[in-house]
């Protein structure tokens, strides 16, 4: 049986895997049904709190000496705007509010990716086929190697200077994944075939730029240069900042990839399997995480990505605890740590393999980092 | 309105503030400030909590400067945040209908409300809803309205709470000064359940022209038949006749004025009953493209997909919100969690919903 062999491979039975899906399926809907008050409450204080910042961030450039103060407002504003809001509600944490202005099919971020593509991108294919090879367009955006079966060309030895300059152009890099140039250069799309997206993309970009490269810093008059350039701080900043937190999400060492072959007819327990091993969390503090949208619970949020994030970190020690005794690998560190790992990746799947390739499988891949 | 309040909603309400507020829009700035300020969406605050009986209040709201008025008869759908979530229902308004040019500024509005066992926003509503609390609105809806050109003699016939906007119509009559001749027929279980009891005799002995007549239908009062509709008004089938209440009311009035234009009705649905999770019965309905079968236990996307639809879908274990429809009657059960829901206008995942009885869903 073909699927025994997935099994063997996972270290767990199939009445292992079982158990362990039953035990996170409980803690999910345990969460659901605490969903209230408390949740809105924190949405809309955090919603609050981005807007109240972005108007003083968008005030203080007319006070020059404020500047860094200004920049400094805005690209906090624009990370909650993108992560703990924007991220957090395009995936329906919220849907159950009712509330239109914190809905999924609704919200709009403040960001050039219009909100519908990258749900499809982010929240479909992303999300059901985590960590997939040739399924999860998200291992490298389709631009970097970072994983070892994804097979060496001359070209991956730019993959630090790739990584460099998606990582300051990450929100044109997000809108940009889904046109998925890398197969139209492949010949396996045509630019025909990106059609659909194109209207959406130019109007999220006219929006975006007119906004906050022509209106705002024509708005403060004689300084519309310095307000200008606080508006690209700003965006770079955000871009820098989600870079970084996403790709300790997927990508530091001991981080499994999986085949296609090995997740065909998956169970829920083997689909919770692979979102733990597929993803790394980072410890920090309370701002720290609502600043990364409590994304630095990449695995808590792969299992449940549609439960209020706010959440995760409350059932993280819980999840943690149900890896441990089922013999799973519960990637986490701090930050440095993780983003060393990441840029020691990049850099090495920028040569090619000095060992003969092969592929260990994904339990083995853990141990290898623990 | 002043000439302050005319510019500043201009402006707020200008491409160029579009543009800067984009892509949350200015009424996401504005809530944040106060929530009564607002340039599209309409909203309003309970400014009057008024216990009509025991278990029926009256609210009195000030919408935003957004809402558009009404007219006597009109409802109106009300969100309010329970627990977090935002329950939205229809109401009736019942106050009289006012002039918006001579009202500028004070066009507050009464919906009332009576608290039914199962109704978790009416209960709400009905009993802790005071002073200051904020809900939304749409704006007034619905063809249950007295017409433009008043005609000699009106009918009225209401059940229980179907009361409301007809005391809306009744009330806008009053205070218009209306000449033409009134009669109203109300059912009610007892005079303690009556709503507007003493606001009823009060107009029927100050007013020539209107004619009462109430019934406590606990209280020996006999249920409401042609017979009795004929001795009131023997012409009754000449007569431009409202009538609101209780499905089984209003269908017998239907009966006897057959198709007659001359009838207008409305009423309230009460909810189903969810049936047993294990049987799967009733129907599906798809109501955007007309489909409907038997249910087959399936999820709504496999029984939408089965009918020839092809409704948008990504993960189908309820993980990316693709598929999100609105349901818009009926009971679902969530394969993932099993819990059931029958809340009316939801937004479900079809792909991890099954019907439990008869539902609708807007596909």
């Amino acid at each position: 049986m073909s699927e025994q062999t997935t099994l063997n491979k996972m270290g767990l039975t199939d009445k292992q895997l079982d158990g362990f899906g039953a035990e996170l399926d409980a803690i999910r809907q345990r969460l659901i049904s605490e969903l209230g008050d408390e949740d809105a409450t924190y949405i809309r204080g955090i919603v609050k709190a981005q807007r109240t910042i972005e108007i003083a961030g968008r005030a203080l450039f007319y006070v020059p000496p404020a500047w860094p103060l200004a920049v400094a407002a805005l690209s906090v504003s624009k990370i909650l705007d993108n992560m703990e809001i924007g991220h957090n509600v395009m995936h329906g944490q919220y849907d159950w509010m009712g509330d239109p202005g914190l809905n999924s099919k609704m919200y709009e971020w403040d960001n050039v990716c219009p909100s519908d593509q990258w749900k499809y991108s982010h929240n479909y294919i992303h999300h059901t086929f985590t960590n997939i090879l040739g399924k999860d367009r998200d291992i490298g955006y389709g631009v970097l190697r970072m994983d070892e079966d994804q097979k060496w060309r001359p070209y991956y030895l730019g993959n630090p200077v790739y990584a460099l300059a998606l990582m300051f152009m990450f929100e044109w890099g997000v809108m940009l994944h889904d046109l998925e140039l890398e197969r139209i250069t492949a010949g396996e799309r045509t630019w025909a075939d990106t059609k659909h997206l194109h209207k959406g993309m130019l109007r999220k970009i006219r929006n975006q730029t007119f906004k906050d490269y022509v209106l705002f810093p024509a708005l403060t008059g004689p300084l519309f240069v310095p307000t200008l350039a606080g508006n690209v701080t700003a965006n770079l900043v955000r871009n820098v900042w989600a870079f970084g937190i996403i790709f300790c999400g997927h990508f530091p060492a001991g981080v499994a990839t999986f085949s296609e072959e090995e997740t065909e007819n998956e169970s829920r327990g083997q689909w919770y399997f692979r979102q733990v091993l597929g993803s790394a969390n980072i410890t920090g503090g309370k701002l720290f995480h609502t600043m990364t949208g409590n994304l630095s619970h990449q695995i808590e949020h792969h299992l449940f990505p549609d439960i209020p994030a706010r959440r995760y970190p409350q059932i993280a020690g819980e999840v943690r605890e149900i890896c441990e005794r089922y013999g799973l690998e519960y990637n986490t560190g701090p930050l440095a740590k993780q983003l060393g790992s990441v840029a020691r990746k990049i850099c090495r799947f920028a040569l090619p393999d000095r060992k003969k390739s092969h592929r260990p499988s994904p339990v083995a891949d853990v141990k290898v980092a623990a | 309105m002043s000439l302050t309040q005319n510019l500043s909603r201009g402006i707020l309400r200008s491409p160029a503030v579009a543009a800067l507020t984009s892509p949350h829009g200015v009424d996401r700035y504005l809530e944040i400030v106060n929530p009564m300020w607002a340039v599209n969406e309409v909203r309003a605050r309970v400014v009057g909590v008024h216990q009509e009986t025991g278990d029926v209040t009256t609210l009195t709201l000030h919408p935003t400067s957004t809402w558009r008025g009404f007219r006597a008869g009109q409802k109106v759908l009300l969100g309010v945040e329970i627990d977090g979530a935002r329950r939205t229902r229809c109401f009736s308004i019942s106050s009289a209908q006012t002039s918006t040019a001579e009202n500028e500024g004070r066009d507050d509005f009464t919906i009332t409300v009576r608290a039914h066992d199962e109704g978790l926003v009416s209960k709400h509503l009905a009993h802790r809803a005071e002073p200051g609390l904020v809900v939304h609105l749409s704006q007034a809806e619905g063809e249950f309205t007295l017409p433009a050109n008043l005609p000699d003699r009106l009918l009225m016939i209401s059940g229980g709470s179907g009361i409301t906007p007809l005391m809306s119509m009744l009330r806008t009559l009053v205070e218009n000064g209306y000449d033409g001749r009134v009669t109203f027929l109300h059912y009610s279980q007892s005079p303690e359940q009556t709503i507007f009891a003493d606001e009823l005799v009060e107009i029927a002995e100050g007013q020539d022209n209107i004619d009462l007549a109430v019934v406590h239908t606990r209280h020996g009062g006999a249920r409401f038949s042609e017979e009795r509709l004929k001795t009131l008004a023997p012409d009754y089938a000449a007569i431009d006749t409202f009538a609101c209440g209780p499905v089984g009311l209003i269908e017998q009035v239907q009966e006897i004025y057959k198709d007659s234009n001359r009838l207008k009705v409305e009423y309230f649905k009460t909810s189903t009953i969810s049936a047993d999770p294990n049987d799967a019965t009733g129907n599906v309905l798809f109501a955007t493209s007309q489909k409907q079968a038997e249910n087959t236990g399936g999820t709504l996307l496999e029984q939408a997909e089965a009918l020839g639809l092809a409704p948008a879908f990504g993960c189908r274990m309820g993980i990316c919100f693709t598929c999100t429809s609105r349901k818009t009657e009926g009971t679902i059960r969530n394969v993932v969690t099993g819990a059931e829901s029958s809340l009316p206008d939801e937004d479900i995942q079809i792909c991890v919903s099954t019907p439990v009885g008869d539902c609708a869903v807007a596909l």
